[in-house]
């Protein structure tokens, strides 16, 4: 047994599977810890905040302030306000103005606004512009004024008494908090889900749901699979013709259609993510129970299974002690697999809206639906379902890598 | 042609049971749940509705469809009949279309979008597979580990990866849809172009899907029958090595037929999602629809499409691989 183990850890393929994977799981451990929590608390407002560390305008304007004369701060403010369609429509202005603008890049902020300094005049009348076009530019002029000069921001608050406003404090465009000392910063880096939801600690938390389901669906689906392709193959007879004809039956029939069905008929109330991992495991036995069978049936003639049938050794001994041991590395793979396809049957199931109720835990799956159902993939939130792709494909990735690895190992014709 | 004949004949005869066996199971899993299915799928439609008689009148029109009140045996001849018929029963998300015309509209897009997909899918992966196990060293290290990677991809994951990449980011591909959402389908040049424009992306991500995982299950069968001893054999005879490769493909591909027909209810079923991603006007978008609307005529009506597909897909397959199955082929001379 150590020396099998030793082996299997030896395979390269093996223990990168296993690396990432344990990697999962220890971020399943971890990560609540650091970010306690309801992971289905809605903490936003509004749908997809982008990742990023949130510091709290209140606060910080309470913070005490140090004084920093940094040289491009006006630049890069004023890069913030203009808008790519500022710059195209301050270009429009240059043109329609007559004013030379070779070899100007408008993405150059000190250069555009150099530009803009030098020849905008209110006063300038370009040829078919409307009224409502001077107005813009008189606006955006006013704004990049704004901007750039040394003027002080108030901070005033309305008198519990006379509601009239009173000045707290000014803030001066020099002043820069410490974001440590800031009390309230909240750092999201894969920002919020459709309902305003932290998508990291979702994330693991679905993840864990997920691997859950897919060890209970996969430990199931591999108890009926053994346990009917052991009989079957082992007695024979009658035995082997009824559980052939089910299994050959099941093998047509996708389990996904059976999924569909049982999922549906089950309703959305009933349907914990308990529920559908049974569900699921008990629709996927088919493949195991027919290798299992056609294994044992192999090993049934084998000498020392013949030598312990004379010994009068009962069924249940023989099976255990004769047969199972030479088909335990397969049965293991067999689960390994399971797990990953039973992962993925969950995920595809609530993608369809037939996963696990909403209200309760997250699933990968569930994830997976909110963020389409919401768009997240059209208006360009990537973060509500990128990662949640990724995490299913090196669920499934690692686990095909262990599987691999280990039919490398107990297969040595597959040897490199 | 004896060999031929019973070969035909047994797969024939379970085809015809596992048909009886879909439209069975089709029957009764949604009895077999406890409670009253009926005033299940009606409190299902009926959400948001306060018209008490309005929802008596759902129920109503579900027990006479379903026949629930009659006995489970009478209704499962009924269900047969209108089978028979082609008739499984009107829509209640688009009433009054009946299921029928749903599915007939939509199974022509499926079909057309998933066998080319799996067929060059399958190719594809069998000759990447094929030539890993065959040059090994540097070629082998970089297929497998992607070929191993996009396996693990589920279909839906690379259709949205590629939707956004393709269609959202590059704009070089239509976003959703079978057809441009201005046309009506005519068999102008225009919306044939339009045609060929949407079907690229959905395509591509069953394909690729199904190039991971034939390349490994081809490259193991490769590896395994380059290591037989008849290969050994046949270059201690000193046949050129171009004759041998062509040998350990035919063998290494017998199990692959069967690996395609053991797998094929998997591949539609993760392509059948993969379609929901795009909008695709096929049998998964129709589904997902059926079960957004609590549409249940909708629902089993699709499964049971679904079901006769992949039966059909499976028995094709075993017709071939008896064509080429040496084994098969020799009993004929019994």
């Amino acid at each position: 047994m150590k020396n099998t183990i030793r082996q299997v850890f030896h395979s390269s393929k093996f223990l990168v599977g296993f690396v990432i994977f344990a990697f999962l799981l220890l971020m399943m451990l971890i990560y609540p810890l650091i970010n306690p929590g309801d992971p289905l608390q809605m903490i936003g407002l509004g749908t997809f905040a982008r990742p990023g560390t949130y510091v709290s305008v209140y606060d910080s304007v309470g913070t005490k302030p140090s004084t920093f004369n940094l040289p491009d701060a006006d630049a890069n403010r004023l890069a913030k306000i203009l808008t790519a369609e500022d710059r195209v429509n301050m270009v429009n202005w240059f043109t329609a103005a007559g004013v030379d603008i070779t070899g100007l890049d408008t993405q150059d902020t000190p250069a555009m606004l150099k530009l803009w300094k030098a020849n905008y005049s209110s006063t300038v009348r370009p040829k078919g512009m409307t009224k409502a076009m001077r107005n813009y530019y008189e606006r955006l002029n006013n704004a990049i004024l704004s901007a750039n000069s040394a003027s002080k921001l108030t901070v005033s608050e309305p008198n519990a008494d006379t509601g009239a406003l009173e000045e707290k404090s000014e803030i001066a465009k020099s002043d820069y908090v410490n974001v440590s000392d800031v009390s309230n910063v909240k750092v999201l880096p894969l920002g919020t889900d459709n309902f305003g939801r932290d998508t990291l600690k979702e994330l693991v938390s679905a993840c864990g749901t997920s691997i859950r389901i897919g060890l209970i669906a996969g430990a199931i689906a591999t108890l009926i699979g053994l346990l009917l392709g052991l009989l079957a193959g082992y007695l024979g007879g009658l035995v082997d013709d009824i559980v052939m004809f089910f299994t050959n039956i099941f093998t047509v029939i996708p389990s996904f259609v059976l999924l569909i069905l049982i999922s549906y008929s089950i309703g959305q109330e009933q349907r914990g993510a308990g529920t559908v991992a049974l569900v699921i495991g008990f629709t996927s036995w088919v493949w195991t129970a027919r290798s299992v069978r056609s294994q044992v049936m192999s090993l049934r003639n084998r000498d020392h299974v013949n030598l312990s049938k004379l010994s009068g050794h009962r069924l249940f001994r023989i099976i255990t002690t004769d047969i199972l041991p030479y088909i335990a590395s397969y049965v293991v793979m067999a689960f390994i697999l399971q797990i990953s396809s039973a992962i993925l049957a969950e995920a595809q199931l609530s993608l369809l809206g037939l996963g696990p109720k909403t209200t309760e835990i997250p699933t990968l799956g569930l994830m997976m639906n909110w963020a389409m159902l919401y768009s997240a993939h059209l208006n360009g939130s990537w973060w509500a379902y990128f990662p949640v792709i990724l995490t299913i494909a090196l669920i499934s990735f690692s686990l095909n890598l262990m599987n691999t690895g280990l039919d490398q190992v107990f297969n040595p014709t597959l040897r490199d | 042609m004896k060999g031929y004949r019973k070969y035909f004949g047994k797969k024939l005869l379970w085809f015809v049971i596992t048909f009886i066996a879909a439209v069975l199971l089709n029957f009764i899993l949604p009895r077999l749940m406890p409670g009253d299915p009926v005033a299940a799928i009606t409190a299902k439609t009926a959400q948001g509705l306060t018209d008490a008689s309005a929802v008596k009148a759902i129920y109503e029109q579900y027990a006479e469809q379903f026949g629930t009140k009659k006995p489970m045996a009478e209704q499962f001849f009924i269900y047969v009949k209108n089978l028979f018929h082609g008739d499984l029963g009107l829509s209640f998300s688009q009433y009054p279309r009946p299921v029928s015309d749903i599915i007939r509209s939509a199974v022509g897009w499926t079909i057309a979008l998933q066998f080319p997909a799996i067929v060059i899918g399958w190719l594809l992966g069998n000759i990447l597979g094929a030539l890993a196990a065959y040059i090994r060293k540097g070629f082998d290290k970089i297929i497998m580990p992607i070929a191993l990677f996009m396996s693990s991809l589920p279909a839906f994951g690379l259709a949205v990866i590629l939707l956004v990449v393709f269609a959202v980011n590059l704009k070089i591909a239509p976003v959703a849809g079978g057809y441009g959402f201005d046309m009506i389908p005519n068999l102008s040049w225009n919306f044939i172009k339009s045609v060929i424009q949407h079907y690229q992306l959905p395509f591509w991500s069953v394909v690729l899907v199904a190039i991971g995982g034939q390349a490994i299950g081809m490259r193991s069968m490769s590896i395994y029958e380059l290591n037989a001893d008849y290969v050994k054999y046949s270059r201690f005879l000193g046949i050129k090595d171009r004759k041998i490769v062509s040998y350990v493909f035919r063998n290494a591909m017998l199990p692959q037929v069967t690996g395609l027909a053991l797998s094929i209810g998997t591949m539609i079923s993760g392509a059948l999602v993969a379609e929901i991603i795009f909008s695709y006007p096929g049998l998964g978008t129709a589904m997902l629809q059926g079960i957004t609307m609590s549409d249940y005529p909708l629902i089993s009506g699709t499964t049971l499409i679904i079901s006769v597909m992949v039966l059909v897909a499976t028995f094709l397959l075993d017709i071939i691989y008896g064509f080429i199955d040496p084994r098969v082929k020799a009993a004929q001379f019994d």
